[in-house]
């Protein structure tokens, strides 16, 4: 599914990618883990494809259609509701059926109720939730997850959790985590960054 | 045509966050009519009329700056332009997207403006409109895209007005003569020679602005 | 290399015997041809960045433009030169090329604005890369619009006084562009290198640490 080899990406003089090598295969569920700065995020932008390497072969075999990224970042416009925001995502994905999908996603992440305010009304988790959904409307083969986990309350979380249960193993995840041990259940290789 | 829906669905989304969040289109209007005032004060008495439309063309070009500075802002909030670039839709759908409601906004900033300066200044006649609309395309267009450039960068507010006024000087030359020469059609003809060139240019090359 | 230019430019300036004016445009002329070579020239380069992707474009667009602007402006002060000594003014907005001169200065100086408010990478490239294509665009439009707008203005008063070049002059106007020309390749190759090896002492730093 990913394939790289000596991949690295530089910003100028800044090197923050040095000479990685990743395999992964179809219905793995991988975790990235190392600390703070050390490349997780780029590595992730490159997986979904928002950046390039500067050196190295990245091959991922899915195109922007296939591909759900969730970033540190909710990536979702604030003076919209949930549903616009979905909406607007679903037309641009191209998805069948997309009310029914927004409403059962919605559902899915407690945010039936809420449906019809502005993000900007949301709490950190709420809109966390919804970068979620966002990341998950298309029914993506490959799931790239930055540290999903860190805006999340309790409850949330424990929404999360059922869901990479559901996905692992049909799909494949890629997921940054600082708390390996919260899905070292699902894990089939681990990826650590200096 | 899903290219053409995609334009829809992005331009009808930029309409709809105004609308809520109602912050850059009175700011237009009320500069465009504040300069124009100003303006009032600003022309010596014998000056010559002509001298009011050069100045409706500055105020123009600066109202059209304010609209382009605030173009991008919802995308820049939460990261919002990295999930329109992960789309699988055209990148240049982005751009056409944003080009049409920046460009509603301006129309809509020169619906009032346009009367005021008659109103002030000096009457406006068919082929002066067609240069309005004409330049506020090809300004939409470019600013559109140098916006989006302008909006990666430590100094936006400074570096937009920077990048779109050499390019605007065209356009300036080609409204003022529509409104003033007797030969206005020729003027008419090089916007929209300036516009298709740069509209253009502007949604081929946008794709490579917004990825990496 | 640098001794045949310095002999091209004594050659030049021995073959001239007419006027300030007129020895003043044998190197206005070169200058701003050379200007426009190296705009195109950025323009060609950022194109290829945008297409083949390869880092090095990048830098070598950057030192074309540069060496265009600089260009640009000495087109622009030597050309006020001769218009002090052609017709007393220091300025003229008839003069087409001056006009279009100023322009392009005034989007080409954006150009490192731009740049410079960017950070390092990939975006910064191709937002420069972009710039440029619409700079090399802007110079004929541009042109037109000067063209268009000098009878809304000003009037032409004044009829551009283009040399009628007999056999000799236009050797020396050859001469001097070629000699120009030349300046501009060693510019841009010194600068390129330089550049370079700043980038290359770089990445050994970063290497070592």
């Amino acid at each position: 599914m990913i394939r790289g080899r000596g991949v690295e990406k530089r910003y100028g003089r800044k090197r923050v990618l040095r000479g990685i090598d990743i395999s992964v295969p179809r219905g793995g569920f991988v975790v990235v883990t190392g600390p703070n700065g050390c490349g997780k995020t780029t590595l992730l932008r490159l997986l979904a494809g928002l950046a390039l390497p500067t050196r190295g072969d990245l091959l991922v075999d899915a195109d922007r259609s296939r591909i759900g990224y969730l970033a540190h970042e909710p990536l979702v416009y604030r003076e919209l509701t949930a549903v616009e925001n979905l909406d607007l995502y679903g037309r641009l994905y191209r998805i069948p059926e997309r009310r029914e999908r927004i409403g059962m996603l919605l559902e899915r992440f407690s945010l039936w109720d809420a449906r019809a305010e502005r993000v900007a009304t949301y709490s950190r988790g709420m809109t966390q939730r919804l970068a979620l959904c966002r990341a998950l409307l298309h029914e993506p083969d490959l799931l790239v997850l930055d540290e999903p986990y860190s805006a999340l309350d309790e409850d949330g979380a424990a929404l999360l959790d059922r869901e990479l249960e559901v996905l692992a193993g049909q799909q494949t995840v890629v997921v940054a985590t600082h708390d390996p041990e919260r899905v070292a259940v699902l894990e089939s290789s681990r990826l650590a960054l200096a | 045509m899903t290219y053409v829906a995609d334009v829809l669905a992005l331009t009808r989304k930029d309409l709809r966050v105004e609308l809520r969040g109602r912050d850059t289109l009175p700011a237009m209007l009320l500069f465009v009519l504040s300069t124009l005032v100003v303006f009032h004060f600003a022309i010596p008495d014998d000056a010559g009329d002509n001298a009011a439309y050069g100045l409706l063309w500055v105020a123009i070009v600066f109202t059209a700056l304010l609209g382009l500075a605030r173009a991008w802002v919802p995308e820049q909030e939460h990261g919002v332009l990295d999930g329109l670039v992960l789309a699988p839709c055209d990148r240049s759908a982005i751009w056409l997207g944003k080009t049409l409601a920046t460009l509603v906004f301006l129309l809509a900033a020169q619906a009032v403006a346009l009367p005021a300066f008659v109103l002030f200044f000096e009457p406006l006649d068919a082929t002066a409109i067609a240069g309005v609309l004409l330049a506020d395309i090809g300004i939409c267009a470019v600013g559109s895209l140098l916006s989006a450039m302008a909006a990666a960068s430590r100094a936006r507010e400074l570096l937009l007005p920077l990048l779109v006024l050499p390019l605007s000087i065209p356009l300036i030359v080609g409204g003022v003569g529509a409104a003033v020469s007797a030969d206005g059609e020729r003027f008419l003809l090089f916007l929209v020679l300036y516009d298709a060139v740069f509209a253009v240019l502007s949604w081929a090359s946008f794709e490579y602005v917004v990825t990496e | 290399m640098g001794l045949a230019l310095v002999l091209a430019l004594i050659v030049v300036a021995e073959d001239q015997d007419q006027g300030v004016s007129q020895r003043i445009f044998y190197i206005h002329v070169p200058i701003a041809l050379t200007a426009y070579f190296c705009f195109g020239l950025g323009a060609w380069k950022a194109l290829l960045l945008l297409w083949r992707g390869e880092e090095r474009y990048d830098l070598e667009s950057y030192v074309a433009i540069h060496q265009g602007t600089i260009f640009g402006a000495l087109t622009l002060v030597t050309g006020s030169i001769w218009a002090k000594a052609s017709w007393g003014h220091w300025w003229l907005w008839s003069e087409d090329q001056l006009v279009l001169f100023l322009v392009l200065f005034l989007f080409y100086c954006a150009y490192f604005m731009l740049r410079f408010s960017l950070e390092e990478g990939a975006r910064r490239a191709r937002s420069s890369a972009v710039y440029a294509l619409f700079g090399v665009v802007l110079i004929p439009v541009s042109f037109l619009a000067i063209r268009l707008a000098e009878n809304l203005i000003h009037p032409t008063v004044f009829t551009r006084d283009g040399p009628q070049m007999s056999g000799s002059m236009f050797a020396t106007f050859c001469v001097a562009w070629a000699a120009v020309t030349l300046l501009a390749y060693v510019l841009y190759r010194v600068e390129l290198a330089g550049k370079r090896l700043d980038a290359d002492l770089r990445e050994l730093r970063e290497a070592l640490q």
